[in-house]
Order: C-alpha cells, then structure tokens, then sequence
C-alpha cells in the first residue's frame, strides 16, 4: 500500500469510519464551493472615510510611511522626493499602464524606471497595490507577468501605489475581489504585506530592515 | 538531533544555574505575555474567534482525509506535486530525490520546525547539499552549531554577547556590538545565498484546500526570498495543517499573530499556488509539497487527538513558568514548553520523553491563552496515566501514588492521619507559620520554607459549619 493510501487509512481508523458518508463528502464540498465567511470582527467594517483613517492608523503602526495624495500626476514628484532622500534616481517598476503613462522628469530631475525583476543590489522598486485592507493596514498584492513578486520582497525600499478605491475593510473583501479577478485559480503568489520587514531574533529587540525592505512606503491616491 | 529529553532532570538543574540562560530567558517573560495581553485587549471579539477556532478545527479533524484529498487535486491541477510521507525518513528521502533531480548544490531554508523534526539539515548534508537556514534566529544556531529553543524565537535562549561573538568568528569581520549592525550584516551575508540557491525550502503555517496554497506568515522576509528566488520550491507541513478555504484560514490568522508576538498581523503573510505561470518572470519553475504524518493519524480518535487543533503560535511556552525557568533545550528535543510536552510522548515514543509531561504544575496558564483551546493540563495528565499503566513510572513514585491510593480510597484513615499530620506542622511551624526543612520534602525545603498549615482541616470547618448552620 502506498503511503498516501495508507496515511488516509489510518485517518479513517481514527475517525472509526471507512470513506466518508455521502453527507459528510457534501458537507466538504459545500465548504469548499461556498467558502463561508466566519465571525469578522467589528473594527474593520467601517464606512468610508473612517475605514481610510483606519488604513492610514495601522500602516504607521506597523512602522509603513504613508503618502495621501489627491491624484496620479502627483505621484512621480512624491516618488522623487522619497528617492532623493535616499540618495536614489533609479526605480525598478511593474510593468503597470497607470505608472507608464506618467511623467517622470520631476522637478527633482528625471526618474530613470526600469521595467524587470528586481536583482540583488536594487535599492527601490515601485509597484501597484491589489487592495488595501483596513483592519491591519495591509496590502494586497499578487504575482502576474506585469508585477513580479521580486519587486516587493528584494529591493531596500518598496514604494507601493495604493488608489483610495482599492481600500476595502476586511480581508475577506480582499479574497473576494481576488476570486472576481482570477477565477478558481489562485496567482502564483499573493501577498499579504504589513510593514517593512523587521526581526527581534537578538534579545527580542524589534529591528526594522531584516531580509524584506528596508522601507515601505505606501502613496495613497484619490 | 540527538534526543536528551530522558536527562531533563539534569538538562533543568543546569539550565537553573546557568546565568546568562537566565537573563536570556528574562527577555522572553519580559515580551510575549505583555504583548499577547495587549493585542487580543484590542480586539473584543478575541474570545469568540478563538471558540469559532476551536469547532473548526474539530471540523477539519472529523474531514481530514477530504481535505487532504481535495488540497492534493487542487495542487495537481496548478501544476505542482505532493508527496505524503508516513515517516521522517520516508520524507527525508524525499526531499533528498527532489533535490537531486534539480542537481542542488545549495539549499535555502526558511523557518521551519517539521523540518527539525524530521531532522533534514544533517541528512542533507550527509548527502552532498548544503542547507543554508536563512531566519535570523535559526541563521545564528546554525553558525553555532546549536538548535532552536523555541518554536518561533528559536534564539531565545542566546544574548547579544552571544550573537556578536559568533559573527565576529564565522564571519571573520570585526566584532560589532549593537543588533541593528548584526541583522544588517546577516542581511549582506544572505543576500547572495538567496540567489544562489538551487531549491528552497519552507514549511507552512496552513494548506489551503481550496485553492491547493500554502501560505508562510512571517515578518524578517527571508521565507520569501527563499521560496521566490530558487528553481525549486519544497514546502515540508505536517498533515493536519490543511484548513478549507481561505476564509477559513483567516480565521485562523487573526489569532496568529496576536497569540505569537502580539503582533495585529506579521509583516509577510504569503500565500504560494503551484509554479510560475506562462509570462511570469519569476518565481520557481516547480512546487512541492511534502505532508509528513509521523504518528499524526495515529493521534485521530485518541484522547490526544486536540493536540492536531495546534496552530504552533508559542503562546503556551510564553506563559509557562517551567519553560521560563528551564529554557526549551531543557526538554530534549524539537517542541518545548506544554505543547511539546504533550506532543514529543507522540512523536519519539513514551519511554524517552515521559519526564515531559511530569515537568508541569498543571497551572493551566497554557490552556488559558491556547487560540484554540487545547487542554493542554489534561492532555499531560493523560500521559502520566499511560506512564503508570506502562510501568514507565519510576519504583519510588509508584510506591508513593500506591501508598496515597491506599489511604485516598479509605476516607476515614486519610482523615485521621492528615489531621494528626497537619497537626504536627502546625506545632512544629509555630508562630512563624513556616518550615526550613521536613524530612522527605527536601525537594521542596531546599529552595522555599514550607508553609505550615494555618488551621484546622477542611472536612472538621465543614461538618463545625453543618452544625452551626443546623442549631437554631
């Protein structure tokens, strides 16, 4: 008997049953199919303005920075100014039609954006948020061929463009908006991101910058 | 790893006295619980999610071998591959052939228990391949040659002395004293590792049924760079970590992180579904999933079946106070503190790990702040009667439980002599009310005065109260 078959029969001498009843197979696949939300808690499904100030409140507390601006167009000076105090002009960023239509010759000087994966020694990327969600100040964000997961986990600091219409509550709202997207089939990778990355691995001290970013820093627009 | 869990009386005696283990467990009982306590106060409907938690996890246990059937078509279908394994060797093996079809040189790691469990880097390396851990904490035991001591600060038991010294050797770079300055250059150090590597290897916090996902919760990045840039990706979870949906598993996550480090959410919650997908520039050709049942079914239908409800977030070491005397080495294998008390009996057999479950006050702190309620007290209890039915209990301890069960079945008998005794202390006691040695209870004289009885027994107040209460 294979493993797999045994490891499975030894589960069902456990449960002191042979293969599971019709009901008990429907109860899984009804599961399964339906995905019932549990218990959500209160904090998150807020209205409008109050859910934003709520984003905004948790980010900064998981130490991300947070830029509110009022359009797009504002975007690569925001950008620029963020680099400049890092010393920086060079932008690896997704391959996104909103972000390749703006004009990056800042009153700070040009931005040079290049469109790739990210590669170690990179020091900034700039990607597009899937969803924003509330709760927790955290983002959403998922692999495709125009957004490659290394921009979001190598370069030091990760710039992250967040519409005000993509901010939702809760996570289930984010896995809802991700089934409407992607059908059944789940991207490669998503991304659930709370902060830069941080370690308290020496004496349980927290330090910011661990594997991860240095830096997140969200650009909320609209 | 080599099992020392029979020696945990002489493990804990040298632990208790050794002083920098002490200052280094201070820092954990200084952290966790303040943290925790503050995190779920912030969140009002803790309790419900936690009792919402707890039948679900019934649920899955009742459906397991659905679930794991149904996460496994989903894996196929994206692309991906599993491979059940019944034992740690049968897993070992395993990985050892995904990692040679792939010619792997070098492996990198991200946080994992199952596979310290299954005890993988050592065979690895036995075989030609290098495993590069790559946490921080498990970074650092593995320049030290040392295991982790706690399931998710598994340097805990180390200081920063500690930690500047190991750098300063294996690195061959000046010595720096400051955390900040050691974490940047374990970053420098790893980076071109992460690249290099051949397959990564991660362990999972749940399976999505759903959607065949894995998903790692993490907060350093390093799981994401290990399982994003390799050709290779090998998830190592152990059976019952499968949930249904994703809702599901948020269920679960909200009390994660809160319970763990006190944190409203990790920094990387990430979840990963088959292979790269056609136009996609990175991210691994191939994913694996290796489920390691090890006894674990075994466990289903038994007394200790609660234990599979485990979501591994620490908060039951962080509350104990044997684990923050003692520190995890102390119990002599992979799981410390209650859970793996109760656990480890499971996993390497009764007979080398019965001081285990002995070593508790059946406080029930562990139980109070378990996310999903395992009575984890009771559970020990469980196995300290299978010790006594399997003769594993030492002659003295038997001899005294008899001798108690002699008296403790004869009610009148028990009354007299406790009375007669409690008497003797109490004269014996004297205005202080307390005892600098007993003979037969240094065990306890040796390190506390004990506490002489204040007044009379329960049963003589009890039957003086029933007549009060019944004269006029």
């Amino acid at each position: 008997m294979s493993s797999r078959n045994e490891i499975l029969a030894s589960l069902r001498r456990g449960l002191r049953r042979g293969a599971a009843s019709e009901a008990q197979q429907e109860a899984v696949r009804q599961r399964l199919q339906h995905h019932p939300r549990t218990l959500i808690p209160a904090r998150g499904q807020q209205p409008g303005e109050a859910r934003v100030e709520l984003f905004i409140r948790m980010a900064r507390e998981a130490a991300a920075e947070v830029v509110v601006l009022a359009s797009i167009e504002q975007l690569p000076a925001a950008v620029a100014q963020t680099l400049a105090s890092e010393g920086e002009r060079e932008l690896v960023v997704a391959d996104d039609e909103r972000l390749a239509a703006l004009d990056w010759n800042t009153p700070d000087g040009p931005i040079r954006c290049h469109r790739r994966v990210a590669r170690v020694g990179d020091r900034a990327s700039l990607t597009p948020a899937f969803a924003g969600i509330a709760e927790t100040g955290t983002l959403l964000l998922y692999s495709r061929p125009e957004s490659p997961t290394s921009l979001n986990f190598l370069p030091d600091t990760h710039l992250v463009l967040l519409r005000r219409e993509d901010l939702v509550g809760v996570y289930e709202e984010g896995w809802d908006r991700l089934r409407a997207v992607c059908g059944e089939r789940l991207p490669r990778s998503v991304n659930l991101i709370t902060g830069p990355s941080r370690s308290a691995d020496i004496e349980q001290k927290l330090q910011l910058g661990a594997h991860g970013p240095r830096r997140l820093v969200i650009y909320l627009v609209g | 790893m080599q099992i020392k869990s029979p020696e945990f009386k002489q493990n804990a005696r040298r632990a208790l006295h050794d002083a920098n283990l002490q200052r280094a467990l201070g820092n954990l009982k200084a952290g966790f619980p303040g943290k925790r306590a503050a995190a779920i106060a912030r969140l009002p409907e803790f309790e419900q999610l936690r009792q919402q938690a707890r039948e679900l996890k019934e649920h899955i246990l009742q459906h397991l071998d659905l679930y794991l059937e149904a996460f496994e078509a989903r894996v196929i279908e994206n692309g991906g591959q599993v491979h059940w394994c019944r034992t740690s060797e049968e897993a070992r093996q395993t990985i050892l052939r995904i990692c040679q079809e792939q010619n792997a040189k070098t492996v990198t790691k991200g946080k994992s228990m199952v596979t310290e469990e299954i005890d993988l880097n050592q065979f690895l390396q036995e075989n030609g391949i290098r495993p590069v851990e790559t946490d921080l904490g498990e970074y650092i035991l593995q320049l030290r040659g040392d295991h982790p001591s706690h399931i998710i600060a598994p340097a805990i038991h180390l200081n920063l002395d500690d930690v500047a010294h190991t750098f300063h050797h294996r690195h061959q770079r000046p010595r720096l004293n400051d955390p900040a300055a050691l974490l940047a250059e374990a970053r420098e150090m790893l980076r071109q590792q992460f690249v290099a590597a051949d397959v990564g290897i991660t362990g999972a916090n749940f399976l999505v049924a759903e959607t065949g996902s894995s998903i790692i919760v993490t907060n350093e990045g390093n799981g994401d760079l290990t399982q994003l840039l390799p050709n290779t990706h090998i998830v190592v979870a152990s059976i019952e970590k499968v949930v249904p949906t994703l809702e599901d598993m948020t269920l679960f996550l909200r009390l994660l992180a809160r319970s763990a480090t006190g944190q409203e959410f990790s920094v990387y919650n990430t979840l990963s579904t088959g292979g790269r997908r056609p136009g996609e520039r990175d991210g691994p050709e191939h994913f694996h999933v290796v489920l390691v049942d090890n006894g674990r079914s075994e466990m289903v239908g038994t007394e200790f079946q609660e234990m599979l409800r485990c979501i591994r977030c620490s908060a039951c070491m962080n509350h104990c106070p044997v684990y923050g005397a003692v520190g995890g080495h102390s119990y002599g294998w992979v799981y410390p503190g209650p859970m793996g008390s109760v656990l480890t009996p499971q996993l390497i057999g009764l007979e080398r790990a019965a001081l285990l479950p002995n070593a508790s006050t059946l406080c029930g702190q562990c139980e109070a702040v378990c996310p999903v309620g395992i009575a984890l007290p009771k559970l020990m209890r469980h196995w300290r009667e299978r010790e006594f039915e399997r003769h594993l209990t030492p002659r003295a301890a038997r001899w005294g439980l008899g001798g108690w069960a002699f008296f403790a079945t004869r009610p009148r008998l028990y009354r007299l002599l406790s009375a007669g005794a409690s008497w003797c202390l109490r004269r014996l006691g004297g205005k202080k009310g307390r005892l600098r040695s007993v003979l037969l209870a240094g065990g306890w004289t040796d390190h506390r005065d004990l506490p002489t009885p204040s007044g009379r027994p329960f049963m003589q107040q009890w039957r003086s109260r029933q007549r009060q209460e019944h004269t006029p």
